[in-house]
């Protein structure tokens, strides 16, 4: 009844392939051809969401600063971000003397590959998600760890002291502001008691965690959009390049696809923190649901999950940008005074309230079940 | 068939870069094959289906004591120039020592292999009994107030750090920087 209801979505096509492919292949052969259709689908809408995220973050700082952005190629411009692709796949690589080779081709893969890893994970709509582990969130913070050692390493095995103090300063303030990130999600998880991906969004049918924590999810969002600002190395926190005084940071030395791939990556960590942020407090690709309201609930399933997913993704997006590109960049010593001195302590409280919240029954759902409640 | 394969690969993996740590000349390059090692533990607890210890290994080891070692070792002096091979001494009893250590290891795991299989359900674990076994307060429970003496380890850090800090009149200037 439902999948006749949904024409857009997804969920169908994907199951009758997985049919498909269980019917005629052996479980091994079967389990290979998916996982590798799986892997170019992903790699496909990684490249394509980079693209398009290129093109808007262009257009929006142009709307920040009253100018037109780019509006030669195609309509408005909307090509220009595939023809600049195209010039990055076929720029020269510049070999470098005098740095450490194998460290220095190896970091940009640190980087990226971290990005994947977690970019696997999110779901982007009704059975369009990879895997599903039951540590959801976990997974992507642990995996989006291994990205700054890419950063210090290409840092210091570029041999030259800008790259190495941007390595460093991008080192500090990642540990730093990954910590915050961290225990603003696990706040939510207290409150929903669960970490896995799809019974997050699950618990959030007819009220979103924001709603749902009211105060204490309040502020683990708010700290979350910060620290997931800061981790991504742009907008006012983004010391480890800053180019009036370190030229680029620690990608100074790298020239073509290497510069691509770190290029790619905070692109897709802008996407990949505010797709977290919408999944673990905006309920996800879940449309917006009212208990008892049935008709109102079929017509919001007519709109696919995945429209849902990103344009809630973008709106946080397009606040990240708002952020950048207002604020003036932070000294060193401010931008470590926030983390150690406010973020994380207001944090550690905070999740003592979401507990105490939630044991005496507080959230919005326990108070007004009719409502709110699952 | 499958997880066999995965599993020789790992394990190759996990060898391989083993022996490239320590006989690297470089002490960063060293840490990045260390890095290897531990990523490719990290393979083999999510072959078991063991996905929380996954995720420990990569967020602690891979993305949290790594990044400090290469930290600590860009604080040390010249850390890009190639070390001098150690006495040969030195090398043979560090040999002899890992060996010994090796057979001791290789015994306890060995006799102990058999009685792990009491306490593995074979399915994939829950997050919520490993919060129950962080909180509750039944037998092998407990757990939260052992994690909480860990703290004392960062009391004596932060203590060794006051100790130690040079108190020459630059606190004024460094309160002025807040």
């Amino acid at each position: 009844m439902l999948l006749y209801s949904q024409p857009l979505e997804l969920t169908k096509l994907v199951h009758s392939l997985d049919a498909f492919f269980r019917s005629s292949l052996s479980p091994f052969w079967a389990t290979l051809v998916e996982g590798i259709l799986i892997g170019i689908a992903i790699l496909a809408a990684y490249a394509l969401i980079a693209l398009a995220l290129i093109y808007i973050e262009r257009k929006i700082a142009a709307f920040f600063q009253s100018r037109l952005g780019p509006n030669r190629l195609g309509k408005y411009g909307v090509i220009q971000s595939i023809a600049d692709m195209i010039k990055i796949l076929i720029k020269e690589i510049i070999h470098v003397n005098k740095i450490d080779k194998l460290l220095y081709y190896l970091a940009p893969f640190f980087v990226i590959v971290a990005s994947v890893l977690s970019f696997g994970a999110i779901p982007f709509g009704q059975s369009l998600q990879a895997v599903d582990f039951n540590i959801g969130v976990f997974y992507v913070l642990a995996v989006s760890s291994i990205g700054v050692i890419g950063i210090l390493l290409a840092g210091w095995s570029s041999n030259n002291k800008y790259s190495m103090i941007g390595a460093m300063r991008s080192g500090a303030q990642f540990i730093s502001y990954e910590l915050s990130a961290g225990f603003s999600l696990m706040t939510i998880v207290v409150l929903s008691g669960t970490m896995q991906f799809s019974e997050l969004i699950e618990g959030q049918r007819y009220c979103w965690n924001l709603f749902n924590g009211h105060i204490p999810a309040f502020i683990a969002f708010v700290i979350f959009l910060i620290s997931g600002h800061a981790e991504t190395n742009r907008g006012p926190f983004d010391l480890p390049e800053a180019e009036s005084e370190l030229t680029a940071g620690y990608h100074t030395e790298y020239s073509g696809l290497r510069f691509g791939f770190f290029y790619l990556a905070e692109y897709l960590n802008m996407f990949i923190i505010a797709a977290i942020a919408t999944t673990v407090f905006l309920g996800g690709w879940m449309p917006i649901q009212i208990k008892g309201w049935d008709a109102f609930n079929q017509v919001m399933w007519y709109i696919p999950s995945w429209i849902w997913f990103f344009g809630k993704a973008f709106v946080l997006m397009f606040l990240s940008l708002w952020v950048r590109w207002s604020f003036p960049r932070l000294r060193i010593d401010l931008l470590l005074n926030l983390e150690w001195k406010y973020l994380l302590p207001i944090n550690l409280v905070n999740i003592l309230v979401m507990v105490i919240i939630v044991l005496s029954g507080l959230t919005l759902a326990d108070i007004f079940p009719a409502v709110f409640g699952k | 068939m499958t997880e066999q394969i995965i599993f020789y690969i790992l394990a190759i993996v996990i060898a391989v870069f083993s022996i490239l740590a320590v006989t690297s000349k470089q002490v960063v390059r060293s840490a990045t094959y260390l890095l290897f090692v531990l990523l490719g533990t990290a393979g083999i607890y999510m072959l078991l289906n063991y996905y929380f210890l996954f995720a420990v290994q990569v967020s602690v080891y891979a993305g949290g004591i790594m990044v400090l070692f290469i930290m600590a070792i860009f604080l040390t002096h010249k850390p890009g120039i190639d070390v001098n091979p150690q006495d040969s001494w030195k090398v043979k009893s560090s040999a002899v020592l890992s060996l010994a250590g090796l057979v001791l290891c290789g015994y306890i795991i060995l006799n102990n292999v058999t009685r792990v299989y009491r306490f593995v359900k074979g399915d994939e674990l829950q997050m919520q009994d490993i919060g129950t076994a962080m909180m509750g307060t039944d037998k092998y429970q407990y757990l939260l107030p052992f994690e909480v003496i860990s703290v004392l380890l960062l009391a004596c850090i932060v203590g060794a750090i006051l100790i130690a800090r040079k108190d020459n009149g630059n606190d004024e200037n460094i309160n002025k920087l807040d």
